[in-house]
């Protein structure tokens, strides 16, 4: 898609992801390439398959869901046809994810110190002094206030936010080139998201490591990313850079989505709808998933339509833009 | 902090997603339905297909082997052991109902009030807890020798036996319950505790009573068997379970088929009945319907 | 004169006691709400925000006695109702009712929309089944679910619509204060807006007035008329909306608003404002909580608690460097219109 970039560290192509081997699809030909040391954002609402896009790219997908059709090029391999052991080595090594929940994604029973140990062992072969000195040293990468003490702690011992913090320590403790976070932030406050969002940014800088941040936050979408991918009913319906989407978002869903974000500049007043619900798992209709709930829709919805150029390096799956459209002024 | 939540993931349950479709698919509940409806069968059926009368003996056919005239053979008194087993089934079938439902009855109040005021959970479970100090059989033993043999003094006794541990899971779904958002709604409104604890919380907290009831009538099965067994049950000539084996206890070597024959069916009602349970259990927990949140 | 708000809180205390070790000495309450004086008049829209364990949730349900509290007043209409019997409370509640956070914890499942939307008016006897049917249709016509909704169950629809039916029933018996517990939290954006609307539509209709308890600010700006930020259970700042947001006094406000992400990628935050955790002191009273992690603090702010004083008008702060003039102005301006 960038032709002078430098090559993709990831190129996703036509991901099908579905329930069972028949069942309905939830997420439908998928592509995406992430370039190293980008933060590319998924941005949707529930429903819209953004975090099984995360899942079917670690290998993580719950039963009964499985890739069912494509290709992840990680350099020359294709992550789909690796081996169960295979993919394990690159887990938590070259790519590595965190989660929404810091509550429920740490070993209630194992100490920060083993955690972050079985992650170095694992990936590093580092064990005893050396990896206590490597988690030790990781722990303050992340800044936690007291790393000593904290090494030696158990979950519940932790705040929210220092628990996010140590799942940021153990992905980075196997030196991943691809951190998958999906919704890191949500569950925590205002204050502490801000400072976790920063360390995100910090280190990714750093590192040179890219990121694929998942959020329904238009606002951290903001804050953190350079390219950006909106996802509707398991399809990528517009992605750019991030002052594409902010400037001129293309798509009707993402222009909806702008439009109906309460903003604090905006003072009080009546709030832009998306009349409608986004359709369950399905149940899609025929033709564009989103022409039931769109102002702009036309006879020239009944087909799905492809992603086609709107901008350099901006692409949206809507076939509006071709017609005469009415007068956009800046966004506000 | 308010996670976003996930809109359920497939959609909503069509029509072929009741309950009942549930459970008609579910291999181990089906199978456990089949052995004991089977069983059922036989027992609501005794006295039409029961080819002799079970408490007639026969003498010139005494200790007979299972044979085309007596498919299971026939006991010292030249009785036959199918006819037997069929209205026994009656009995050990009525005995597992009964202690069934007196315990879910029970274990339901007992729970119940334990569950949801928190001033009473206290006195409650520890007077369930010298209970359940007792091994279960021996309970019921020692009550049954005091009240004396009959039926009913047989379903006090493991009644009795069993509540405690019914009243526990009750207990533990009610704490579950009560503190759900929809409890609180209702608090609100204005709602009378009685109206909360039958509405709602008993409401939503029957999955784990059902599936413990089906156990309760197992075991209640299999109890009586041994009450009887040892002389403590009903008294004969009534052919429960137990006392058919009972009977054929001195006869093991020479007519084995007097303990085999009604131990199998106490085998395979257990059994079905525990099958019944696992697959109603696999279908009624909320984590297994994959349409739930 | 001024009739009195239509409801006051007033010194408002919730201490919970913490489980204790066998043999241990009783570790000091978790002092969730500490000394809280609000008020609301009728019509408006107070705004409720703060960050987890700041005790707004708990505030939202202590006016209504769903939880009981360990001191202080509660007046409504100028009555006196903390100590009210549970008849005469029962009463209240018709007047005062709550919109919960989880559409899918606060609808009983195994009950349809319309016993759900009815349930009100059968525990206060009001209108017979044919009555209480009609009073449902209406309900549901006003937050705009279809009518055949009646029959179904609860895991048959959406988050949102979930959370109208949970608003139907908080209005059945035609209140006239509703709590709503970040009643829009648990939505999807564009969801979001499409409650926030119809709350306030329903506000407007019904003469509604709300404690709107959130941690979103821009959605508590997007419908509050004045706004209260509490921090570990004491509010820190009280003043209507836009002028809390243009020009926030107290320390911990400002680093909540320049925590926000901003709006747009022109407007990344380079710095955070304020450092550490929430701190732990529950059971401190010496002195201003926010004063570990205030980036103005200085020593006597530990010697006694702050009280809310006004800067002016219906702006009142609780830091002592404000009520005296010696905080220093804050970096942070206002977001602007891009």
């Amino acid at each position: 898609m960038n032709a002078p970039a430098p090559e993709p560290l990831l190129r996703l192509r036509g991901l099908d992801t579905g329930i069972g081997p028949r069942g309905p699809l939830i997420l439908y030909g998928v592509d995406l390439d992430l370039a190293p040391g980008e933060v590319l954002g998924v941005v949707g609402e529930s429903g819209s398959g953004k975090s099984m896009l995360a899942l079917s790219l670690m290998g993580l997908l719950p039963q009964p869901v499985a890739v069912r059709a494509g290709q992840a090029w990680w350099g020359e391999r294709d992550l789909f046809t690796l081996r169960p052991a295979q993919r394990r080595a690159l887990r938590g090594g070259e790519m590595a994810m965190i989660f929404q929940e810091p509550m429920s994604s740490l070993n209630p029973v194992m100490r920060v110190s083993q955690q972050l140990g079985e992650v170095l062992r694992w990936h590093r072969g580092l064990q005893g002094a050396p990896a206590r000195a490597e988690s030790l040293r990781l722990l303050e990468r992340v800044e936690m206030p007291d790393p000593p003490r904290q090494l030696d702690s158990y979950p519940h011992e932790l705040s929210g936010g220092m628990r996010q913090r140590v799942m940021i320590a153990m992905a980075l403790a196997g030196r991943p080139r691809l951190l998958v976070a999906d919704e890191p932030t949500t569950a925590l406050d205002v204050t502490i998201q801000a400072q976790i969002l920063e360390l995100l940014r910090r280190i990714q800088r750093d590192e040179g490591m890219a990121v694929l941040l998942i959020t329904h936050d238009l606002g951290v979408i903001a804050q953190m990313c350079d390219r950006v991918a909106v996802m509707y009913a398991g399809r990528i319906v517009e992605h750019g850079s991030a002052l594409d989407l902010f400037d001129r978002p293309t798509h009707p869903y993402t222009q909806g989505l702008l439009a109906s974000r309460p903003r604090l500049s905006a003072g009080a007043g009546w709030l832009t709808t998306i009349e409608g619900t986004v359709p369950a798992v399905g149940q899609l209709p025929p033709g564009c998933a989103f022409a039931p709930r769109c102002a702009q829709a036309g006879d020239d919805c009944a087909q799905v339509p492809a992603l086609a150029p709107c901008g350099p390096g901006h692409w949206a799956a809507c076939v509006a833009p071709q017609r005469p459209r009415p007068a956009q002024g800046p966004h506000r | 902090m308010a996670a976003v939540m996930q809109a359920p993931l497939l959609a909503p349950p069509g029509r072929s997603d009741t309950l009942g479709r549930r459970l008609l698919r579910n291999r181990s509940f089906m199978i456990g339905a089949v052995l004991i409806g089977l069983i059922t069968l036989g027992a609501l059926l005794a006295g039409v297909i029961a080819p002799y009368d079970p408490l007639k003996g026969n003498f010139r056919a005494r200790m007979v082997a299972p044979s085309a005239a007596y498919w299971f053979g026939t006991d010292h008194f030249g009785r036959d052991i199918l006819s037997r087993i069929l209205h026994g089934a009656r009995i050990s079938l009525q005995i597992g109902i009964a202690v069934a439902l007196v315990t879910g009855l029970l274990g339901v109040v007992i729970g119940a009030a334990s569950g949801y005021f928190r001033r009473l959970d206290g006195p409650i479970m520890r007077l369930m807890d010298a209970f359940m100090a007792f091994p279960g059989i021996i309970l019921a033993i020692a009550i049954s020798s005091v009240l004396g043999a009959s039926v009913t003094n047989v379903i006090i006794a493991l009644s009795i036996a069993a509540t405690p541990h019914t009243a526990r899971i009750v207990r533990a779904s009610v704490i579950v319950v009560r503190e759900m958002e929809y409890v609180e709604a209702a608090r609100a409104i204005g709602a009378s505790h009685t109206r909360i604890l039958l509405r709602h919380i008993l409401a939503n907290s029957m999955a784990p009573l059902v599936v413990r009831m089906t156990y309760v009538f197992a075991v209640a099965i299999l109890n009586e068997a041994v009450l009887s067994y040892i002389g403590v049950g009903p008294p004969p000539p009534t052919p429960t379970f137990g006392a058919i084996i009972a009977n054929g206890r001195d006869f093991i070597v020479a007519a084995p088929w007097i303990t085999v024959a009604p131990g199998l069916t106490v085998l395979v009602s257990v059994l079905g009945l525990n099958l019944l349970g696992d697959g109603l259990r696999d279908v009624l927990d909320p984590r297994m319907r994959v349409n739930a949140r | 004169m001024k009739p009195p708000p239509l409801i006051e809180a007033r010194g408002l205390r919730k201490h919970f006691q913490r489980p204790r070790r066998f043999l241990a000495p009783a570790a000091p309450p978790l002092r969730a709400v500490d000394g809280v004086d609000l008020h609301i008049d009728a019509g408006e829209t107070l705004g409720l925000v703060g960050e987890s364990g700041c005790g707004k949730s708990t505030t939202g349900r202590l006016l209504l006695r769903l939880i009981e509290p360990t001191a202080g007043t509660l007046l409504h209409h100028g009555q006196d109702i903390t100590r009210l019997g549970t008849s005469q409370m029962r009463q209240k509640r018709r007047a005062m009712q709550i919109i919960f956070q989880d559409p899918y914890g606060s609808l009983n499942p195994r009950m349809r929309v319309d016993e759900l939307i009815g349930e009100p008016l059968v525990v206060h006897r009001v209108g017979d089944a044919a009555q209480r049917a009609a009073r449902v249709r209406q309900l549901l016509d006003l937050v705009r679910l279809p009518a055949n909704a009646v029959e179904r169950y609860p895991h048959e629809f959406s988050g949102g619509q979930r959370q109208r039916i949970g608003i139907a029933r908080a209005l059945a018996l035609e209140p006239e204060f509703v709590v709503a517990d970040e009643a829009v939290s648990a939505l999807d954006v564009s969801v979001q807006a499409q409650v926030i609307n119809l709350m306030r539509e329903l506000q407007r209709e019904l003469k509604l007035t709300y404690l709107f308890i959130s941690h979103n600010l821009a959605v508590v700006r997007n419908i509050s008329d004045r706004v209260a930020v509490m921090y570990l259970g004491r509010v820190v700042e009280v003043a209507p909306a836009d002028v809390l947001f243009a020009a926030p006094r107290h320390p911990y406000t400002r680093a909540l608003l320049d925590a926000l992400p901003g709006d747009h990628p022109s407007q990344r935050r380079a710095h955070v404002a304020v450092r550490g955790d929430l701190a732990q002191s529950s059971g401190s009273d010496a002195g201003c909580r926010f004063a570990v992690r205030c980036p103005h603090a200085q020593p006597r702010c530990l010697a006694a608690p702050p009280p809310l004083s006004a800067v002016d008008g219906r702006h009142q702060v609780a830091c002592i460097r404000v009520a005296d003039g010696s905080l220093p102005p804050s970096p942070h301006h206002a977001p602007d219109t891009t």
